[in-house]
């Protein structure tokens, strides 16, 4: 990590780059799990049965968006970090980080949403805090959610399950969520109807699970998009990974948006879409029960060979992506924010 | 396969089967680099094709004096800077960047549109708000615009710091020199939208070489070269419109009235390419009150051309591959990048890394 300017920038929370340098050279040092894997949410033993923790917290502005608000993006989002290890929110604590001034109407409609998001997901809030910061220290309000869930099959859901050989499944059209946001968002002065694609994935799991599908990772894509996660999974699995960009699902407005602005589909943030990666054999199956909750569900792309040498994976991408020309490039991951181009 | 590809495809036969000889063409603008390698052009191209890849990259060719100058300017606590996002991460002589000096404390703000800047600076009458307005043709008549704006509402608090270059001139240039191994120029099709074709008519007389607009998408950066081709391989030279879904002759005159209305063209000092005549505009009378003066912010004498190690000049002219500078990828990465070239989206040293080149 280049340290030599000694601050944070936004960018080491973007989820690109600059975020998994931060958490390999400053976090896991000081915290590394004792398995060595990194997901979404950690899976550990405790008597009688499996059971998952996750904690995420929520900044967004605006508070409210179109398809959602930051009370049911931090309950959707605790609970599909859950789903990610296959396990089924039960438990979650709430804080509240308040911005002094903010409307108290404001703070009652987000509880609201949380309530409601939270009866959707099945998860019952148990324990809260709420801290109030001074004017001008908060964006309003802050959110963090920590949850527990149940693991109730026997399958290990991360990236060292992942072979060579399985398919790349995703669970819908891509980019929604941080286009919607951006949209939402004055400074940009144009408006579309594009809604956040925000919901729950737990059921979508349970449904995939009871299949009898072999799940050999799930991810759900949140900041930093496609790039990122395939990234992590490609580095967690030692796998060189191909997607197929013609296959990638992307509505109209997101595709215009980006191209508009120069941004890259691929990693603006979800937050109701995951990755499926399971073995060939059970592809069709998966991908069956994707598509019953969102059309655009599709395969798009397979896992290559193992990459044998840790050290292959500093030098290269893991992960390329065939140009619908047939042209494979390295799938390279944001650097930082992504930053509209000028023309 | 959808159809625009299978016409892809066929367009990249029809250049193979029309090409007989060794030829360099110039894509003019970085988003037509980015795209060229991105789609994988460059490497189905015939190997007797060489793309040299042209100085359109705004971020690139700001001089660093004006950088240096926006970064003086941003650690004014009494300044708001404005500029567009591009511009954050452009290394100044010193190494900092506007991103850093953000995290340190100092209020840069992106803007997506400069009328943004004129709420800046009515939000904050007590505060200087500077527009750091760069690009070509294409983003200056919204610059041309706050400046109209900014007099008619009599606002004394917005400045510009205007960093405004021309697209026609520093083709002259460039196809001026003995060195210049361009034949033919796949012009870029967004400044045409603004000004029309007369400018680029003028530079094929001059040159006697084919220029060709052309837009962005694979196919219209496939049926730019096949045009420059087939020009080519018989001889000829003139101005053809490959990117006529977007470009009229005309242009916009609306957007044209502007610029003649508040720039003047005056020459300037592009980032590795030195001096370009008539190269960028400056503001005229009256508009001239709202110009930040050369020099003024800065602390101490910038001796920014000394400190500038990076070759980007020769990139920018064609005469070194991003892949042959001896820092490319090595010293010079986009994380800790030594010249704008490897920073800006549109930069051809970023093209060449991302995609492994």
């Amino acid at each position: 990590m280049t340290t030599a300017e000694g601050t944070i920038q936004l960018a080491h929370g973007g989820g690109g780059r600059l975020s998994q340098q931060l958490i390999q050279e400053l976090l896991l040092p000081a915290f590394g799990p004792a398995d060595g894997v990194l997901h979404d949410a950690a899976v550990f033993a405790s008597p009688g049965q499996q059971l998952a923790f996750t904690t995420d917290s929520y900044v967004v502005r605006p508070l409210f968006f179109p398809g959602g608000d930051i009370g049911r993006l931090a309950v959707i989002g605790s609970v599909n970090d859950l789903a990610m290890a296959g396990a089924q929110a039960i438990a979650m604590s709430l804080a509240l980080i308040v911005e002094e001034g903010l409307p108290l109407t404001t703070l009652q409609r987000v509880v609201s949403s949380i309530r409601a998001a939270a009866d959707q997901c099945g998860v019952k809030v148990i324990t809260g805090d709420t801290k109030v910061v001074e004017r001008g220290k908060g964006d309003g309000l802050f959110i963090n959610t920590s949850a527990i869930g149940v693991v109730e099959h026997g399958q290990m859901i991360h990236p060292p399950s992942v072979h060579p050989g399985d398919v790349v499944l995703v669970s819908g059209d891509l980019g929604r969520h941080g286009v919607a946001i951006l949209m939402a968002r004055e400074e940009l002065g144009f408006r579309c109807s594009l809604e956040s694609d925000l919901a729950p994935l737990h059921s979508t799991v349970q449904e995939l699970v009871g299949e009898g599908i072999a799940l050999h990772c799930l991810r759900d894509l949140t900041r930093g998009g496609l790039a990122s996660a395939i990234d992590e999974i490609a580095r967690g699995a030692r796998c060189a990974m191909e997607l197929e960009e013609t296959a990638i699902p992307l509505s109209e407005p997101v595709r215009s948006a980006c191209d508009l602005l120069g941004l890259d589909p691929l990693a603006m943030a979800n937050e109701g879409r995951m990755l499926v990666i399971c073995p060939q054999a059970d592809a069709d199956r998966a991908l069956a029960v994707l598509q019953r909750q969102h059309r655009d569900a599709c395969r798009i792309g397979s896992v290559q060979a193992a990459l044998a040498e840790a050290s292959e994976l500093d030098r290269r991408h893991p992960v390329s992506i065939r140009s619908s020309l047939g042209v494979l490039r390295p799938l390279d991951l944001q650097r930082g924010e992504q930053l509209p181009r000028i023309c | 396969m959808s159809k625009a590809n299978t016409t892809a495809s066929e367009l990249l036969h029809q250049i193979q089967a029309e090409c007989s000889r060794p030829w360099t063409l110039m894509e003019v603008c970085g988003g037509q680099t980015h795209a060229l390698l991105r789609h994988g052009i460059d490497q189905l191209l015939p190997e007797t094709i060489t793309l040299i890849h042209g100085p359109g990259c705004p971020v690139c060719v700001t001089a660093l004096d004006r950088i240096d100058q926006a970064l003086a300017l941003a650690q004014d606590p009494g300044v708001i800077l404005c500029t567009y996002g591009d511009m954050l991460r452009v290394p100044s002589s010193g190494g900092r960047d506007l991103l850093s000096l953000r995290a340190s404390g100092a209020d840069v703000r992106i803007v997506y549109a400069p009328l943004d800047v004129l709420r800046l600076a009515r939000q904050h009458p007590e505060r200087k708000v500077v527009f750091f307005a760069v690009g070509f043709e294409t983003t200056a008549p919204a610059t041309a615009l706050l400046a109209q704006q900014t007099l008619e509402a009599g606002l004394t608090n917005l400045l510009l710091l205007v960093a405004h270059v021309r697209v026609a001139p520093v083709l002259d240039q460039l196809l001026s020199d003995p060195a210049c191994a361009v034949q033919g120029v796949l012009a870029a099709g967004h400044v045409c939208t603004v000004l029309g074709d007369a400018e680029l008519k003028d530079l094929v007389q001059q040159h006697q070489r084919p220029v060709v607009i052309t837009g962005f998408t694979a196919e219209e950066l496939l049926q730019g070269i096949l045009h420059c081709v087939r020009q080519l391989e018989s001889g000829r030279h003139h101005l053809e419109n490959a990117y006529a879904s977007a470009v009229q002759s005309g242009g916009n005159p609306g957007a044209q009235r502007l610029l003649a209305q508040v720039f003047e063209p005056v020459d300037t000092s592009w980032r590795g390419l030195g001096l370009i005549r008539a190269g960028g505009y400056q503001l005229r009378p009256p508009f001239d009150r709202l110009a930040v003066q050369p020099g003024h912010g800065m602390s101490t004498n910038s001796d920014a051309t000394a400190s500038d190690a990076c070759p980007s000049g020769l990139v920018l002219q064609g005469l070194l591959r991003p892949s042959q500078c001896p820092s490319f990828g090595t010293r010079c990465t986009p994380d800790a990048p030594m010249g704008a070239p490897m920073v800006s989206s549109e930069g051809a040293c970023a093209a060449y890394y991302r995609y492994q080149r």
